[in-house]
């Protein structure tokens, strides 16, 4: 559980140039690997734990640049049941917020199909999030 | 109104397609697929989240997505689905009672039956806490539906007990709908949920979670005004009396487990394993009925939905093996009687409970063997012993209840043996 505490120390050490071990619970998958991540000078060059490739671009981004899949929820008009959304890859963690707000301000019509573009290029990540749920199909 | 199937499936979710799909590769074709709900999917219907599906379709997925591609595969196949269909009765010799607005009362003669009807939620009752009835509890899935599929928010101030993972994904829901959650709580020392739920849908949110604490008093007339909380004996997994603290609240959702919805097992006389709460199977996850099998959450609780679709359609198959098979009929008969033709498979030290819990000596290839540890487990080995002989020693760095645990094995080396036990070797906790 303290796994991801070590950032400030990572930031310190990648400063004076230091080798840094951080660690990383894997989201790629419900498996969930405990990664081991070596960074030096702010560049991951080792990492451990994985089982598949996945994991391994996972600890390099989480050390660098954290992302993440937002998932959310739509208003549709003339139904009760909200569509779902997601965005259609990963998109930077500290943008989840603002790309909440953005799939808020969202009115769909009916029908509403899967993979269908809810907001294009949402925050300008050049990401679009799409529709997970059909609706009135 | 009377029917004859050959395969009837209670319950359309994630182990019931996927057994519908299989079956019909199978060579089935008389298929029926009983669902109470009005769409296909079950509980992946409302969970938004994604990370399902990687090991499945190589990409993760929503879980509304994950349902939409099964469903679709059934659809494709033409199989039958009857919604809002309610199955009141099953018996011992494979005859459904089922009620539905489109059918109304039907008796249903099948020739197999697989059992698919996941799990429900603890509640509050069984945990037996005390205080008002006010509104404001609920259990954790009820306000992941309340939120994903009626768009409703259940409160405001929001406290939880248990850290299963739907609490989890439904705490970070609710912190992204603007709820602020203000812990969980959780009476063991270790969580029922994943680890990666508990970094990312707590940590990323700042929601304490706090172990050996649990709540002993419901406040409130109309709507749940606070909670008493109190710190628990990690040995005796008790409140401490004395250390109750309120802490004011509006809505209690509880995320204390999962128990396999097994009421139709049980009216069919199949008996139940009492480690897993859910029937107790072969390697083709037939039941000690021949021709009921069973796959699934209702088989036992899955904390991947991929693994559910694999049992599905390890059953599904089996199902049609039976229908097809007037031989395979037989043999199944014939073995049902108590250990003939079967190796028994037995938890050991550290492990709740196996499935299946018996290996066939007709098993063929390699056995998947599932199961879940009883406790936390660091630097330890899982053992598969053959009459008392070691045929598998797997190391893990680490073994927690929250997930389910599984070992391979060839079927030739249990072939002819009388017991086969998983147990868990570990130096510390």
């Amino acid at each position: 559980m303290a796994d991801n505490q070590v950032d400030n120390v990572a930031n310190d050490a990648n400063m004076s140039g230091k080798r840094v071990v951080r660690r990383f619970t894997c989201v790629n998958c419900p498996l969930g690997c405990d990664l081991t991540a070596t960074v030096e000078n702010g560049n991951v060059v080792n990492v451990e734990g994985n089982v598949c490739l996945r994991g391994e671009t996972y600890a390099q981004t989480e050390a660098t640049n954290p992302m993440r899949v937002v998932t959310g929820l739509v208003n549709v008009s003339g139904s009760e049941m909200p569509a779902s959304c997601r965005t259609e890859s990963a998109i930077p963690k500290a943008l989840i917020p603002k790309c909440l707000q953005a799939m808020r301000s969202v009115e769909l019509k009916l029908p509403v199909t899967i993979g269908q573009v809810v907001v294009p290029n949402v925050c300008g990540t050049g990401v679009d999030v799409i529709a997970t749920r059909n609706i009135g199909r | 109104m009377k029917r004859q199937v050959d395969i009837a499936i209670i319950g359309g979710g994630a182990a019931g397609l996927a057994a519908a799909a299989a079956a019909y590769d199978e060579g089935a074709r008389n298929i029926v697929i009983f669902e109470r709900e009005s769409a296909p999917g079950g509980i992946l219907k409302q969970c938004i989240h994604n990370g399902f599906g990687l090991h499945r379709f190589n990409e993760e997925l929503t879980g509304p997505e994950y349902a939409s591609r099964e469903a679709a595969a059934v659809s494709e196949r033409g199989i039958e689905i009857e919604f809002e269909a309610t199955v009141l009765s099953l018996s011992s010799s494979k005859r459904l009672t089922v009620v539905s607005p489109t059918m109304g009362f039907v008796e249903v003669q099948a020739k197999a039956v697989i059992l698919a009807m996941g799990s429900r939620e603890r509640t509050r009752g069984p945990l037996r806490i005390a205080g008002t009835r006010p509104a404001g509890i609920y259990t954790a899935g009820t306000a992941q539906h309340m939120i994903n599929l009626e768009g409703i928010i259940p409160g405001n101030n929001v406290v939880m007990l248990g850290s299963g993972d739907i609490g989890l994904i439904v705490a970070r829901r609710l912190a992204y709908e603007g709820a602020n959650v203000k812990a969980v709580y959780n009476r063991s020392h270790f969580s029922g949920g994943l680890k990666r739920n508990i970094v990312q849908c707590l940590d990323d949110y700042g929601i304490p979670l706090k172990f050996l604490h649990t709540i002993t008093s419901i406040y409130g007339k109309d709507r749940l005004e606070a909670v008493g909380v109190s710190d628990v004996d990690k040995a005796t997994k008790l409140a401490i009396p004395g250390t109750e603290k309120i802490v004011e609240c509006d809505t209690l959702l509880l995320s204390v487990g999962l128990i396999p919805e097994n009421e139709l097992t049980s009216q069919a006389g199949i008996p139940l394993d009492r480690g897993s709460s859910g029937a107790s199977v072969d390697e083709m996850y037939q039941t000690s009925t021949p021709g009921v099998f069973s796959a699934g959450n209702v088989l036992h609780i899955h904390d991947l939905v991929d693994y559910v679709s694999e049992e599905g359609e390890g059953a599904g198959r089996a199902a049609a093996r039976y229908v097809l098979d007037s031989a395979y009929e037989e043999d199944s008969a014939n073995a049902r009687e108590e250990g003939a033709g079967y190796s028994k498979v037995v938890p050991g030290n550290g492990v709740k409970y196996v499935v299946p819990q018996r290996i066939s000596i007709k098993a063929s290839g390699r056995i998947t063997l599932r199961f879940r540890v009883r406790d936390v487990y660091k630097d330890a080995k899982i053992k598969v012993l053959v009459d008392g002989r070691e045929i598998k020693s797997v190391p893990k760095r680490v073994l927690v209840p929250a997930e389910m645990a599984q070992v391979k094995i060839p079927s030739k080396d249990v072939s002819g043996s009388s017991n086969v036990e998983v147990s868990i070797e570990f130096g510390g906790e």
